[in-house]
């Protein structure tokens, strides 16, 4: 207790200082406020934005320790190639792979939250609010979805763009219109598409090697689609995760198990989840088919794309990741329930679509979420808009006791 | 500045910083976003600008009492294609380059808001002198965004300023390159011009705070 209350008395100390939001962020990261209310009704409840952002951030680690590991499984795989017998303990989880992943996912997630928190911090002081709990999922997630070997310069510039640009120009956490951390990830793939794409950016030191006697290289599985080719990997390798991606979205598994807290800790939305798998099934179906009919002749470039089986598009790429983990965000998705609906569905529904039809941008999903983040205060517009016509269509209908006053006629012409 | 009257030099001042076309009035934006990704780009479409909008409000500052009200606009749009024909005449003659690389968008100058607006708004109602100091004033302050977001989108999008390699040679890794500085491809389309023009009307509006509307 004794450093609560020294950390109450610099809270003091330092109030109506210009120094207050930075102190104050640290202050209630981890206790709560020694000030409470006194008067008025209150909900008292343990969960306010640090909280949420906490569990989210608890729902990644598994996501997170797994990209550690296979960073280091696809580096080894590809220079030695792939283990025959593959036993978990023997050729996964092993502590070369761990340390490949300490010296190169680490390293994304200090300089994700160091460039992201220092602007935060920034603008706070600046404009003298308090810090906003925002960019520590955002944080979390950018060194997720980047490839392992993203160049730190290259991540630090995404993230002052992403942070100014795609959040604090709006007015900070929760006046933003697009998910910061696809807003990074946008810009990573706008600005340096070599790093972003290709078959040498998803294994570490494939890039260093390349040219040399010892170039290795690891096309994702959809990368090897678009380009009409062959990939060796099991469905069962695809939905355990051990296939080459960006760092944190290989492993369905484990963000299936990520999905499920965030449902049962009721910070995500179910709806959103659902429907956008709901999506991209039927995306895929369409596509799967128009080839089953026979319309589509087998040179084309979108054959293999197309032909790809409905429900393997949820397991490969970023589609798993970015369904639960971004299309989720409560700020930029909708937020009727009804709207939510819609919104996931088209979420699901165009990741697949762009995937298929724009082999250049083989992950259409992060295009798909910054798309309808722009639609949904749109979508929610018009299903509050439905629902007061079906109210009001309901309420002409209606007989409003008693009878006989005038002021119910006066109340009826007012909303004819 | 003895020159010009205070009151004419604020025709000339004033576009280029409290009253300016692009990042206060929000006009001339698909210029903006088209042809910035050079410098030198830039530069002629500013002074193809300069050109049309001086000569061009002169004239129409001149016969502004015998053009029928009704027909003006029409009127207008004759006196800016003819001068935007000359422009692109020269261009083509002179620096057929570059004539190639701006393309339609001299022609376009045609339909350049701001061109227009200083004809309905200016030179409509005043002399030829003043007439020819707002077209000047709007055209430089419209001229100073161009070059400024050309050289930004240039400098970061191409690592060169006026196709002079200033930060070393990617290819051969010499300069910036060497330690593994890479060019930024954002820069080179379009949208990243809207978001430069954005953070130069935020740096103005952040120095000058009567700029902010009441929201």
């Amino acid at each position: 207790m004794a450093l609560k209350e020294k950390l109450h008395q610099l809270k003091l100390k330092y109030q109506g200082k210009k120094m207050a939001p930075a102190f104050n962020a640290l202050h209630t990261f981890l206790y709560t406020p020694n000030e409470t209310t006194h008067s008025g009704a209150h909900v008292r409840a343990a969960d306010d934005l640090k909280r949420t952002m906490n569990t989210v951030i608890l729902s990644l680690v598994p996501c997170l320790l797994f990209g550690m590991f296979n960073a280091g499984y696809q580096h080894y795989s590809a220079i030695n190639g792939f283990p025959e017998n593959f036993s978990l303990f023997e050729h996964f989880l092993t502590w070369d792979n761990f340390w490949v992943g300490v010296t190169t996912v680490l390293p994304l997630v200090i300089v994700s939250y160091g460039v992201g928190l220092a602007i935060e911090f920034l603008f706070a002081v600046i404009k003298g609010h308090e810090v906003e709990e925002g960019y520590l999922v955002t944080g979390m997630l950018v060194p997720l979805i980047v490839p392992v070997d993203t160049p730190l310069w290259m991540l630090a510039i995404a993230v002052v763009f992403g942070v100014v640009i795609g959040k604090e120009v709006f007015g900070g956490t929760g006046m933003n219109i697009l998910n910061p951390a696809l807003t990074i990830r946008a810009f990573l793939f706008f600005a340096y598409p070599t790093w972003m794409s290709g078959d040498k950016v998803w294994v570490h030191e494939a890039v260093e090697r390349a040219g040399t006697a010892d170039a290795i290289s690891g096309e994702t599985i959809l990368g090897s689609l678009a380009q009409g080719s062959d990939y060796s990997y099991s469905l069962a390798d695809m939905f355990y995760g051990f296939i080459p991606g960006s760092v944190g979205e290989t492993s369905t598994l484990l963000i299936l198990l990520g999905g499920l807290f965030l449902i049962f800790s009721k910070i995500a939305s179910w709806r959103i989840m659902v429907s956008a798998v709901i999506g991209a099934l039927a995306m895929g179906l369409i596509f799967n088919g128009i080839v089953d009919a026979g319309w589509l002749p087998e040179y084309s470039k979108f054959y293999s794309l197309m032909s790809f089986p409905f429900w393997q598009h949820l397991i490969v790429g970023g589609l798993a990741f970015g369904i639960v983990f971004m299309a989720t965000d409560p700020v930029t998705g909708s937020q009727t329930n009804k709207g939510k609906w819609y919104y996931g569905f088209f979420i699901g529904f165009l990741s697949v679509m762009i995937r298929v039809f724009n082999p250049g941008y083989p992950e259409g999903v992060f295009l798909a979420i910054l798309l309808m983040n722009v639609f949904a205060p749109t979508i929610d517009h018009y299903v509050v808009k439905g629902n007061i016509k079906k109210r009001l269509k309901r309420l002409k209908t209606a007989t409003i006791y008693p009878k006989a006053s005038d002021e119910v006629d006066s109340l009826k012409t007012e909303t004819a | 500045m003895a020159l010009l009257s205070k009151k004419d030099a604020n025709l000339i001042k004033d576009p280029l910083a409290d009253n300016n076309p692009i990042t206060i009035q929000v006009l001339g934006i698909c210029s903006a976003l088209a042809i910035t990704a050079e410098l030198k780009a830039s530069v002629v479409m500013a002074i193809s600008v300069l050109f049309v909008m001086g000569v061009g409000n002169v004239v129409i500052s001149l016969i502004r009492n015998i053009i029928p009200s009704k027909i003006r606009i029409i009127v207008q749009l004759v006196v800016v294609a003819a001068l935007v024909i000359i422009v692109d005449q020269v261009l083509k003659a002179f620096a057929y380059d570059l004539s190639k690389t701006l393309s339609v968008f001299i022609g376009l100058i045609i339909t350049n808001c701001i061109i227009m607006g200083r004809f309905e708004a200016f030179a409509l109602g005043n002399g030829p002198r003043r007439a020819f100091l707002d077209g000047i004033g709007n055209a430089l302050g419209y001229g100073v965004i161009l070059v400024i977001v050309g050289f930004f989108r240039e400098l970061l999008g191409s690592g060169t300023l006026f196709g002079i390699k200033v930060l070393g040679d990617p290819i051969a890794k010499t300069g910036l390159y060497s330690i593994g500085y890479e060019n930024n491809g954002f820069m080179i389309i379009p949208p990243a011009a809207l978001i430069v023009v954005g953070v130069i009307i935020w740096v103005q509006r952040s120095r000058n705070r009567a700029l902010i509307e009441e929201a």
